[in-house]
């Protein structure tokens, strides 16, 4: 064995140890990594009442209800995550991109009547780039609802003519 | 002149004659090779990334929901492809050093650390400035956010290691050891989006799929990418080349020192 050999065999066997010590860490301590829990893990396991923990799913369509509590932006609406929901109260003002049938992820705690008081919200963008020309072709044409949910398999629609508006 | 043009070779041979990788260990055939490649890389990648930043900042559509915030992408991508495949480079020059001593991999490993590190920068400086007016947030501490703040670290850890030392091999080694210690992080952000739930969203380009992003996006982003990384390339051969010379220059100033040393 010649020694570049041998010590191409040590880098193996120490990047083996390392990306091995690495993967049972992370897999160890995946709940912590992951950023925000679903209304469904809530539902299965739920969390100590006053714990810190944050909520992620799509606006439910037809929940949200804007109101003003002593002049401040309030806001109460449903996070699901296609089988369970749990209501969100919020006051406070909402992200730009906040509609129904985003997804956003709201900071807070979940109250005794297994509502959550959220703190902050934010909102998440999925992983769709689309111009406003095709969103209006496929909302005209019934193939999407923005508030129900993600668009159509992108294969339907991302080669479809727009016009050029220029910028 | 004959001796100091030999005391300008580096100290350690290339090994194994003109086998494989070690034809380029030559650092007198490597300036040759690069200075001839330079101009071949670092003028389309110009013209390349300008194109292609001038097509997404100007001419490619608005996004529906995201409006004009979605152009910062066309820098912000191609930065996070080149943070991630600049310490895939960093960590095979590491390789290349630790395992068969080449001699120019710890000089390409010593230029590609600031590079890489201004990538990653670029990248988390870009994802902010996005980050505020989408999420409602500068920043989260979510998966792949804080992977990319750790290979930013990295790249500093590295930077700092390889320049800490009085004799640059030793220097090289440890920051060698680092580099392909740190490479554990790159699985890590290219899927945290799909191993854990994270803010950030997930690939809207794999490789099984239809991307899920507008042609008209897709190609200003592919382009400046693609010009991006050729002026990454440049920008790393170029310092590669000066640090050859500067290498050259010192052998040949020590050599005068000592000549002059003899002499007195």
């Amino acid at each position: 064995m010649t020694r570049k050999r041998r010590r191409l065999l040590l880098v193996l066997a120490c990047g083996a140890g390392v990306a091995t010590a690495t993967g049972l860490g992370l897999s160890a301590f995946s709940d912590s990594v992951a950023f925000f829990v679903s209304p469904t893990e809530i539902a299965a396991k739920a969390p100590a009442p006053g714990r810190m923990l944050r909520l992620g799913g799509l606006v439910a369509a037809g929940s949200v209800h804007k109101t003003l509590i002593d002049g401040r932006p309030a806001a109460t609406f449903s996070v699901t995550d296609g089988k369970t929901a749990v209501t969100v109260r919020y006051v406070g003002i909402l992200p730009d991109l906040f509609r129904e049938g985003q997804g956003v992820v709201a900071m807070g705690t979940l109250a005794a009547d297994g509502s959550f008081r959220a703190q902050e919200v934010l909102a998440k963008h999925d992983e769709t780039y689309m111009p406003k020309d095709v969103a209006d072709a496929l909302k005209k044409s019934g193939h999407w609802n923005p508030a129900e949910g993600p668009p159509p398999p992108a294969a339907t629609w991302d080669t479809m003519a727009v016009k050029q508006a220029g910028g | 002149m004959d001796t100091s043009t030999a005391l300008a070779q580096p100290a350690r041979p290339p090994a194994g004659g003109g086998r494989n990788l070690h034809r380029f260990a030559n650092p007198g055939q490597f300036l040759r090779i690069a200075t001839r490649v330079l101009p071949w890389l670092a003028v389309p990648g110009l013209v390349l990334t300008l194109a292609g930043l001038t097509w997404g900042l100007f001419f490619a559509p608005a996004d529906w929901q995201q409006g004009d915030a979605v152009r910062i992408m066309y820098v912000h991508v191609p930065a996070a492809w080149l943070a991630s495949a600049g310490y895939a480079a960093l960590a095979a020059c590491s390789l290349a050093s630790l395992v068969w001593r080449h001699p120019l991999a710890d000089l390409a490993a010593f230029e590609i650390g600031p590079v890489g590190a201004g990538a990653t920068a670029l990248c988390l400086a870009t994802g902010s400035l996005w980050g505020k007016p989408m999420w409602g947030a500068w920043w989260v501490w979510d998966a792949r956010l804080t992977s990319v703040l750790v290979l930013f670290f990295l790249y500093l850890g590295h930077i700092a290691l390889v320049r800490a030392f009085d004799d640059p091999t030793r220097g090289a080694r440890a920051g060698a050891i680092l580099a392909l210690v740190g490479a554990v992080d790159l699985p890590i952000i290219k899927f945290s989006v799909a191993w854990w739930n994270t803010l950030h969203q997930p690939d809207s380009i794999t490789l099984t799929g239809a991307p899920t992003m507008y042609i008209g996006m897709l190609w200003p982003l592919f382009v400046s990418a693609l010009g991006m990384t050729l002026g990454f390339v440049a920008i790393v051969l170029a310092r590669t080349c000066a640090a050859v010379m500067e290498r050259r220059i010192r052998a040949l100033l020590t050599a005068r020192a000592r000549q002059e040393a003899d002499a007195a």
